[in-house]
């Protein structure tokens, strides 16, 4: 035996925490709900708070506690809590301290409009141990609810905000940009920056998914709040250069085109997602039917350890993603992906033209293509970015 | 300030912490407010840690706890004691071991 640190700590997130081998899942992410209390213009979830059918359709709290003792036992140590909006549900803080008692940190994704004394009480006494994020959409009570067509809506949120604050609970804040708040960006952030209670700094949401749900109207609304190429590429320069250097040291570091290969985005293992209706997901927001793995049949570590990996083996098949997206240098910057074909086209792998136009622009300004060239077209693509980047 | 060990006490985890074995380590994870300085701080124990964190069990004295390392250990009681008497310190100041009964 010897005497020297027995302790160690180990801050944000879990990287230096194991020595051997990983954890079967690092995270898993919840949508307690689709339903939400705001009516935002640009979400692809949302159903109304009173929907019965999803409501009567939702995993029950001893439904999900379950599924939380099973993730712990497969070493997960922290788990997202989002929605729609998920403090709509009344049996919220029990499954949230059933995480907590587990020994699981919580990512709570919330606007705040329904924290009440009593629950930021609880945060205060019993940390979720990561941040909470809070979206906010408009700097004015005029804006906010412009986006989220809920009266009254905009003073719950700073209500919220101030009992989050006053509780010495530590929150983010998040900004999307909206017609209705497209010029609010810079005194949001600055608005945010003085709030007592909120850290690090504040992101923005600015290229939005379609709804995946054809017919209701709802993804063509959206389609007409989206920014185009150019007008992303100046928001994003509004701070000066930096996010475009960034871009091109991106595409500098992300190696060659996709191929055939539609799952490339998560680590095996890192993290999975679950509907509110027990389905278990890729990712949050990949609902196609073929990429679903329903836990009323079978076990987190079957669809962890089986389903998901072979999910993770399948190949693209349409001409368009193999002509383009197989043959494309900017996967680094695009965010094609079979979660954005899923919400465009009900499909796996078509390629979707809106963040394709997004991340050509996004060349374009990063000196890695010329206006009007396409990126699958350009040989060694990957070897133009590295010499543009100088690595 | 330095908290003072009797080994004549029992100790075991406190209620305010979550400890978790994944994976072959041991995880301590804060259940309520001021257990660790920031928000999202997890702990970890070194392999000494390790092996008297789970003696710490709040079942008897801390001298029993000493004697048993000693003798699986096949080491000085002194040598011993000054390992459990320095983590358990370092415990006691984070609340993460408390007193028992």
């Amino acid at each position: 035996m010897s005497a020297k640190s027995y302790v160690r700590k180990v801050i944000s997130g879990e990287a230096g925490l194991w020595r051997s081998s990983k954890p079967v899942l690092a995270r898993l992410d919840i949508e307690l709900t689709d339903r939400c209390n705001n009516d935002c213009l640009h979400c692809s979830v949302n159903l109304p708070a009173g929907d019965v059918e999803a409501r009567a359709s939702e995993w029950t709290a001893a439904r999900w506690k379950a599924l939380l003792d099973e993730a712990a036992g497969l070493g997960c140590l922290v788990v997202r809590l989002t929605g729609g909006e998920p403090l709509l549900r009344a049996d919220f803080e029990e499954i949230y301290l059933h995480a907590r008692r587990l020994g699981l940190r919580v990512m709570l994704f919330t606007n705040a409009t329904l924290v009440t004394p009593r629950l930021a009480r609880l945060l205060r006494d019993v940390p979720p141990l990561e941040t909470v994020e809070v979206s906010v959409y408009g700097l004015t009570e005029k804006s906010y609810e412009a986006v989220t067509r809920a009266r009254g809506s905009f003073a719950a949120c700073r209500r919220g905000l101030g009992l989050l604050g006053e509780n010495g609970v530590a929150f983010t804040v998040k900004g999307a940009v909206l017609p209705p708040t497209r010029d609010e960006a810079d005194g949001l952030e600055a608005w945010a920056a003085s709030l007592p209670g909120r850290t690090g700094s504040t992101p923005f949401a600015t290229l939005f998914d379609l709804r995946s749900q054809p017919g209701d109207g709802k993804s063509a609304l959206i389609a007409g709040l989206r920014m185009g190429g150019d007008e992303f590429v100046d928001f994003s320069r509004r701070r000066g250069e930096g996010a475009v250097d960034e871009w091109r040291d991106f595409c500098g570091r992300s190696g060659g085109a996709r191929g055939d290969r539609l799952f490339t985005c998560l680590p095996s293992g890192a993290s999975a997602a679950v509907d509110p209706y027990g389905r278990l997901q890729y990712c949050l927001g990949l609902r196609h039917p073929d990429a679903v793995y329903d836990l009323a049949s079978g076990s987190l570590r079957e669809g962890v350890t089986g389903f998901l990996p072979r999910l993770r083996g399948t190949r693209a098949s349409d001409p368009a993603y193999l002509e383009r997206c197989g043959r494309c240098f900017l996967k680094g910057l695009c965010e094609q992906c079979p979660a954005k074909s899923w919400a465009e086209h009900g499909t796996l792998d078509t390629p979707v033209e809106y963040f394709c136009g997004i991340a050509h622009a996004q060349a374009v300004a990063a000196g890695l293509l010329d206006r009007g060239e396409k990126a699958w077209t350009v040989r060694d693509g990957s070897k133009r970015a590295k010499r543009r980047t100088g690595s | 300030m330095k908290e003072k060990i009797d080994l004549g006490r029992v100790y075991g985890p406190s209620d305010d912490v979550v400890v978790r074995e994944i994976e072959g380590e041991i995880v301590i994870v804060p259940l309520t407010s001021g257990i660790g300085d920031l928000e999202d701080e997890l702990f970890t124990l070194n392999e000494t840690g390790r092996d008297i964190w789970t003696r710490i069990d709040g079942s008897r004295p801390l001298g029993a706890v000493i004697e048993d390392l000693a003798k699986d250990y096949d080491a000085p009681d002194g040598l011993v004691r000054r390992d459990v008497v320095g983590i358990l310190q370092e415990l006691l100041e984070r609340r993460m071991i408390v007193e028992k009964g």
